[in-house]
């Protein structure tokens, strides 16, 4: 290229950016005028950055008229960008976010339902595993997942080990996690933690891990129906579901939500014999742990006794005022998103388990010594409605800081934080 | 081929005066950042002072943001927290660097080395200093309760305990601001003409009188300027507190609202709540808030000194 080429390039790709900044970030660039350019917005888990960039060129080969940007943002700042940018009238066309968040996003009318001509109700319900229903706001999908999540125990087998315990027996129940968790929990003189037997935490997994399995295993349904109450008071369980998940911490002290600034750093450092966890951070576990370590299925309470899960999901939505060829572009892009293909990709490249009905069977997956636990998950796992997830798990955390730090009646805490719960829901569904 | 110069007579602003034309240039010159500032910080301030009076979803004027504000206990926590970081932290970041200015002063040599070490903190990231003091004050494995334990003090819970927490975020605040006050503190030690030490000390006063008679009052500007400044800092606290106790899956300002301060409270609110009205309404408290602390402050530091 001589030199007066380049300075023409370089003048025409500075005009190009010019243009750029004034049409704003969707516009039409390029020389064909059929091509259309969707955005496409993620928070940044490097796995799943990287299998969407991936993604996006097939989709893009397979569509040579759609062009899809892909832009993604830090986990803490996401729903910031989001909503600044869709209040400022500069969202993108498709964006992905936490099944959770959907009825505010929707109350917020950053989303649009999935056109039934795209995919009906009905379709959606045939399409997915139940746990997805949940979902749907008043009977409506506004947003699909390619993969759903569910928890599983990890254990440190060199741990285990060190302990005096069978590294290939991990605990079964509950009682037997808490054995377990004792014999590898090393504190010093002034009651300091250097390890932990159960990574115990609140705000991470912890929460869910009360919700959907240890209430359920008590007896306690979390929510009703149209999840606008909350019954975890409904019966005295749900109070010794509470107790027997907060005396871990306090009582039996195998484990502290405040060591090493989380639980999953505590686990991948190797200080800590056990924890609960989603299927997507077996990738982070992999590339960190310099030890020896296993998965399996959730305790119980008695051997035989009931089976629960938490299961959850990211989902990719449409956005509210796309229109004609974007959207068609946009329906393209998420008929592509859920195909069986992608979800089989996702597995291998992310972690995460297909959402689709006819894969969740799949003999190779469940057969897996890793994936094997979390798909078994899949058959009892129930994923919360959340109508403000943030505040929900704010509340619980504010809970647990009053038994733990400020020792706070048990009883006491636990009827103001059932109350508290409920005022969330009344507020959301009272107010149009 | 060179171009002919054009004498600004030959312009077609021939029959202006000279001062005119001068402020013409003048204000085209402003006109840039006049605009610039206009459409990123006055307009958008007239947004959100607008949005403050409508309810989500609902159009028309209403005043509910405002009712709710008055109820709302979270807020009045916040906010006295907010006065209390400005109480703890102004005064003793001042104090200190004023001890560190006038110690630099006496010092003859190396006193680059000094000035620079200790106003290192300042020009550090904050995020940064946040996170290494977090790792410090933790309190199962963080360095400060292991000095502690030397000492057979026992361990205490720092950011982990709700009524340690403020004073911890605290002491990060003070150990930052504290060289940017010496900094400014020794160019004000530097303006006060030498003479008057001389003739207090042809007068006999001693160094206690010289410091309170001479230097204080001479000070006074800048201490006037360091109070206004780290009030206003005080008072819009922010990345401190995010970095210092915020997790992935925890709000930051706990534990228990102990280290919420008002803006923490107002980005909670519009961006973990999705309530940028009643955000907005927080933030046109928070500005007529900081408006009446600095005109009192003015009013009262700025007061003339007789000599």
């Amino acid at each position: 290229m001589n030199r007066g080429m380049a300075k023409l390039c370089a003048v025409g790709s500075a005009t190009l950016f010019a243009t750029g900044i004034v049409v704003g970030c969707g516009g039409n660039s390029g020389t064909d005028s059929n091509q259309v350019t969707i955005t496409y917005w993620q928070y940044t888990f490097p796995s799943k950055v990287t299998e969407m960039k991936k993604l996006i060129q097939a989709f893009e080969k397979q569509n040579p008229d759609i062009k899809v940007v892909e832009q993604d943002f830090p986990y803490d700042q996401y729903n910031q960008k989001v909503t600044a940018a869709m209040h400022a009238g500069k969202g993108p066309d498709v964006l992905n976010l936490y099944y959770g968040w959907i009825p505010q996003y929707v109350k917020q009318g950053y989303l649009q339902p999935i056109p039934q001509d795209f995919m009906s109700t009905v379709d959606i319900k045939n399409y997915y595993i139940p746990m997805v229903q949940t979902s749907a706001v008043d009977g409506k999908y506004y947003a699909l997942p390619t993969a759903v999540r569910t928890l599983a125990l990890f254990y440190n087998k060199d741990l285990f080990q060190k302990a005096g315990l069978d590294p290939n027996k991990p605990p079964t129940t509950w009682d037997e996690l808490i054995q377990d968790a004792k014999k590898m929990t090393i504190t010093n003189s002034n009651g300091q933690f250097q390890q932990e037997g159960f990574a115990w935490d609140v705000s991470g997994q912890g929460y869910h891990t009360f919700e959907e399995i240890l209430l359920r295993q008590f007896g306690v349904t979390p929510f009703s129906e149209d999840g606008k109450q909350v019954l975890w008071d409904a019966s005295p369980n749900g109070l010794a579901a509470f107790q027997y998940w907060t005396d871990m911490e306090t009582q039996d002290k195998i484990g502290s939500d405040s060591f090493l600034s989380a639980y999953n750093t505590a686990f991948e450092a190797g200080k800590a014999g056990m924890m609960i966890d989603g299927s997507f951070d077996i990738a982070a576990v992999k590339k960190a742990a310099k030890f020896d370590w296993g998965v399996t299925t959730i305790p119980v309470l008695k051997p035989g006794g009931v089976q629960s899960n938490f299961g959850s999901f990211w989902v990719n939505g449409i956005a509210k005022g796309v229109t004609g060829k974007k959207l068609e572009a946009s329906e393209k892009f998420l008929k592509f998103l859920i195909s069986e293909d992608t979800e089989k990709d996702w597995l291998q490249n992310v972690g995460e388990l297909p959402a689709a009905k006819s894969l969740s069977n799949d003999s190779s997956i469940v057969s897996d010594p890793i994936y094997g636990p979390f798909v078994k998950g899949l058959q009892s796992a129930h994923a919360t409605f959340f109508v403000n997830e943030t505040q929900e798990r704010q509340d619980m955390i504010d809970a647990v800081s009053k038994i733990n730090l400020q020792h706070a009646d048990v009883k006491q805490t636990f009827a103001n934080l059932v109350k508290q719960e409920q005022t969330i829901r009344d507020q959301y569904f009272n107010k149009p | 081929m060179t171009p002919t110069p054009v004498s600004v007579s030959q312009l077609p602003l021939r029959g202006v005066t000279l001062r005119t034309r001068r402020t013409l240039t003048a204000y085209s010159f402003l006109l840039i950042p006049l605009l610039f500032f206009v459409c990123i910080r006055i307009a958008p301030m007239i947004y959100a002072f607008a949005m403050s009076f409508t309810e989500q979803n609902e159009s028309g004027f209403t005043l509910s943001n405002y009712q709710q504000l008055i109820h709302d206990g979270t807020f009045w926590r916040a906010a006295l927290n907010t006065l209390l970081y400005v109480v703890i932290t102004v005064p003793l970041q001042m104090a200190i660097g004023l001890c560190i200015a006038l110690a630099v002063e006496r010092v003859q040599s190396l006193r680059w080395f000094y000035r620079m070490v200790y106003f290192l903190p300042y020009i550090t990231s904050t995020v940064a200093v946040s996170w290494v003091w977090r790792l410090m004050y933790d309190a199962n494995t963080g360095l400060l309760n292991e000095v502690l334990s030397w000492f057979h003090i026992p361990p205490q819970g720092w950011l982990s305990s709700p009524s340690q927490a403020l004073v911890s975020v605290s002491i990060v605040m003070i150990w930052q601001a504290a060289g940017f006050n010496m900094l400014i503190l020794l160019a004000g030690l530097k303006a006060v003409p030498r003479h008057f030490y001389e003739a207090a000390q042809l007068d006999g006063a001693g160094k206690w009188n010289t410091f309170w008679r001479v230097t204080w009052p001479l000070l006074n500007p800048t201490i006037v300027f360091l109070a206004v400044t780290g009030v206003i800092t005080a008072l819009q606290t922010f990345t401190q507190i995010e970095n210092l106790t915020a997790s992935s899956g925890q709000e930051a300002g706990g534990p228990l609202h102990s280290t919420l301060s008002v803006v923490v409270y107002m980005y909670d609110s519009a961006f973990s709540n999705f309530n940028l009205q009643y955000a907005s309404a927080i933030a046109v408290f928070l500005f007529l808030f900081i408006l009446l602390v600095t005109v009192l402050q003015l009013r009262v530091l700025n007061k003339a000194y007789e000599y």
